[in-house]
């Protein structure tokens, strides 16, 4: 019985107390796993956003309902329409940045499952043939133990299909925004897979996008192989 | 990582051929290479790994190379997650509890691997991940002129001191363990000279451990000053003597999780404070890190009840020193009742009796501290305190600017200071009064509260002063802090410690 057992947050692993009702007796009901503190430092994306990375938009730096990054995106056109449309849960602020390290970079495998539900809701939306993670390079992948994006992906029940693969190369995050968009090609098709592309709506999923670099080189490769349309999901933007 | 077993280990990455490989936790016994005296070891190595536990990734030397020391036997590679039945084991952190221990596929086995997230801020270990440890020989001191002196210290150890000092070489010259029960301002620290330097005579490697990362900050320049020609590594979160292999180390518990088997006199400074006390890792780590046949040196001004009661049945060898160094008796604290002073706060006006009390000594120009349990009671306290003088301040943990306020106070520039109990020890202020409000609070516990009063008439300039626990309602703690400290004063007096 799980019912009055006290649980620690997964986060802060302070103790979360059972709030014990008639509805929580009779009624099955959600796990909790984090802490209402915990909750509240996370800042959901809400407001007036990009309608193409899913920023909240500043009036300074946008134009109509498009941020000026995705603008200089979209008028190389190389570039155009290569990614559909990003939606991301929260901002990345510096708690979520301590979160995704430890996610990431530590390798605590369980925080996935602390965004698994609202992952869940955005993965169904769309009806997508494809949920993609963000491949990891060989050595990467050894390094880490697993693959964050793939993590977030089962954790919210669904099969991630890895269409793609990546080369190794330096870290993302030590690079500047300049270095990151005229990166070389770092990602293939998976040469073990052989799912069919062509036509298809794609959902690609990683932990954070930062200048869309990375997702949109993804995206770029599915397009180049017939993709639909390709779209992406991230927690953190 | 997964090893094949042909019959010892030999890691996946290294086979050239492809066979039967498992995880190191599924291998009910680890073969051990003997040991093999002609081989020559990497010295780097050894003084890199030497008493310690630690990960692959820890370790900047190549795979190569930490097999063919396996392979002679100078090192051990030790599941660093352990399967009981239905129950998981981390190794380095002693931690069984389910709630730490989650699962994740695992791409560097293949399969699904438990790991635990307690210890996961020093690398994560699974039920793949190996341990390593070093077997071979520790690596040599050079004994730079045995016959000078290894201690500086001038100073002069009072008669209690005197008497515990002498029980600290004793415990170190048979291996045993030691309570040491020192009141507050006994002047614990000194006490150890003389046993550091005699364990470090017979070349021991000595350590002194403590749960708080300033009181390492603290301890270590008085260590290295009157220990001049020893190398004194200091390690906290994020401090750069992670891997320098020394004489005398002074660390946080916290720190201790990457050390095995690596110390023949471990003391272990404040056991009874936070986290340390509440936190069996902690108490695992510090086991972990000492030599099987070794000293244990515990130092304390406040055991617990358990404690205590071991040493008045004889179960737990202790020495007091009830007295303090300047010796005058403790200040006993006097209980006042201040009714229900939440209820009064919530009407903005102080219990009267504090209220008088305070406004006493602010006329006197005497420097007080209060205690009160709750932060967002302290908030409620701080401009009715303010109204007896503005220069009132308050601290708490999360103050980003709690040492500066702890400075002006040190300085005499605040005459009031409202504190939780992240002042309770570690500070001296030298001639203060000192209050607690809502002493009734669990958060009071008999330790703390020994503490708290032990904050007053610690100087030799100003021996005396007031400790008043304001109260809605005595507790058993309360009762046992008293009980404690009157206790220590007649013992004080009985032996001759006290000039009263």
């Amino acid at each position: 019985m799980n019912l009055f057992r006290e649980k620690n947050c997964i986060l802060c692993h302070a103790k979360i107390e059972p709030v014990v009702t008639w509805t929580s007796v009779f009624l099955y009901q959600k796990e909790t796993l984090i802490c209402d503190p915990c909750k509240s430092r996370l800042e959901r994306i809400s407001g007036e956003i990009c309608r193409a990375c899913n920023r909240p938009l500043d009036k300074q730096y946008s134009r109509n309902d498009l941020c000026l990054d995705c603008l200089r995106w979209e008028e190389e056109p190389e570039w155009q329409g290569v990614l559909m449309q990003n939606q991301s849960l929260y901002l990345y602020n510096d708690y979520l940045k301590e979160v995704i390290a430890l996610f990431k970079y530590r390798g605590d495998y369980l925080i996935a499952s602390v965004f698994a539900t609202e992952l869940a809701g955005k993965m169904i939306l769309g009806s997508f043939d494809w949920i993609v993670p963000i491949p990891l390079s060989q050595e990467r992948l050894y390094e880490r133990g697993f693959n964050q994006a793939e993590a977030l992906i089962v954790q919210a029940g669904f099969s991630a299909t890895h269409l793609l693969t990546r080369l190794h190369t330096e870290k993302q995050s030590k690079k500047s925004r300049e270095d990151r968009i005229h990166l070389p090609q770092v990602f293939q098709l998976n040469p073990n897979e052989s799912y069919p592309i062509a036509g298809c709506k794609i959902l690609l999923v990683d932990d954070i996008y930062t200048t869309g670099s990375t997702l949109r080189h993804a995206a770029k490769v599915l397009k180049a192989n017939g993709a639909r349309e390709v779209h992406s999901l991230t927690v953190a933007r | 990582m997964r090893f094949a077993l042909q019959p010892h280990l030999i890691p996946e990455p290294l086979l050239s051929t492809s066979q039967l490989t498992y995880k190191i936790s599924e291998i009910p016994t680890i073969p051990e290479p003997s040991f093999n005296p002609s081989f020559t070891f990497n010295p780097n190595l050894q003084r890199h790994l030497s008493g310690k536990q630690l990960l692959l990734e820890d370790l900047p030397f190549s795979l190569e190379e930490i097999q063919l020391h396996y392979q002679n036997g100078y090192i051990a590679y030790r599941p660093a997650l352990k399967k009981t039945l239905e129950k998981y084991e981390c190794m380095r952190c002693g931690t069984k509890d389910w709630q730490w221990f989650a699962s994740y596929p695992c791409s560097r086995c293949g399969e699904n691997c438990v790991y635990c997230r307690k210890c996961i801020m020093m690398g994560r270990i699974s039920s793949c991940t190996p341990l390593i440890c070093w077997l071979g020989p520790s690596p040599q001191e050079n004994d730079s002129g045995a016959s000078e002196p290894i201690l500086h210290w001038q100073g002069q150890l009072s008669q209690g001191q005197e008497e515990a000092s002498r029980h600290v070489v004793q415990a170190i010259s048979t291996s045993t363990e030691l309570l040491v029960w020192a009141v507050c301002g006994a002047g614990k620290t000194e006490v150890l000279f003389k046993g550091i330097e005699y364990a470090l005579t017979k070349g021991d490697r000595v350590c002194i451990a403590t749960p708080r990362t300033d009181v390492v900050l603290e301890l270590t320049p008085r260590i290295k000053a009157v220990f001049p020609g020893i190398e004194v590594a200091s390690l906290f979160g994020g401090s750069e003597d992670r891997h320098k292999y020394a004489a005398i180390t002074i660390s946080t518990t916290h720190q201790l999780q990457r050390f095995y088997h690596a110390f023949d006199t471990m003391i272990v400074d404040e056991v009874d404070a936070f986290p340390y006390s509440m936190d069996e890792s902690l108490q695992y780590a510090v086991q972990q890190a000492r030599k099987p046949h070794s000293t244990m040196i515990y130092l304390t001004a406040t055991p617990s009840q358990a404690w205590q009661r071991d040493c008045r049945v004889g179960k737990r060898q202790y020495v007091t020193i009830p007295a303090r160094y300047h010796r005058q008796p403790l200040p006993v604290p006097v209980f006042l009742w201040c009714g229900n002073w939440e209820k009064q706060l919530e009407r903005n006006s102080l219990p009267s009796n504090l209220k008088a009390w305070v406004e006493q000594r602010l006329k006197q120009g005497k420097q007080v501290l209060v205690f009160a349990p709750k932060i967002r009671l302290m908030e409620k306290m701080l401009p009715l305190f303010r109204q007896l003088h503005p220069k009132t301040e308050m601290v708490h943990a999360e103050d980003p600017i709690r040492k500066e306020k702890v400075g002006l106070m040190r300085n005499k520039e605040i005459p009031l200071l409202v504190t939780t109990t992240i002042l309770e020890r570690g500070v001296t202020f030298p001639n203060i009064d000192v209050a607690i409000i809502g002493t009734e609070d669990a958060i009071f516990t008999e330790s703390a509260l020994v503490q708290i009063a032990g904050r007053a008439g610690r100087s030799a300039q100003f021996p005396t002063g007031d400790v008043v626990f304001f109260h809605h309602g005595r507790t058993e703690a309360m009762v046992r802090a008293r009980k404690q400290i009157t206790t220590m004063n007649q013992q004080g007096l009985k032996r001759g410690l006290l000039d009263r």
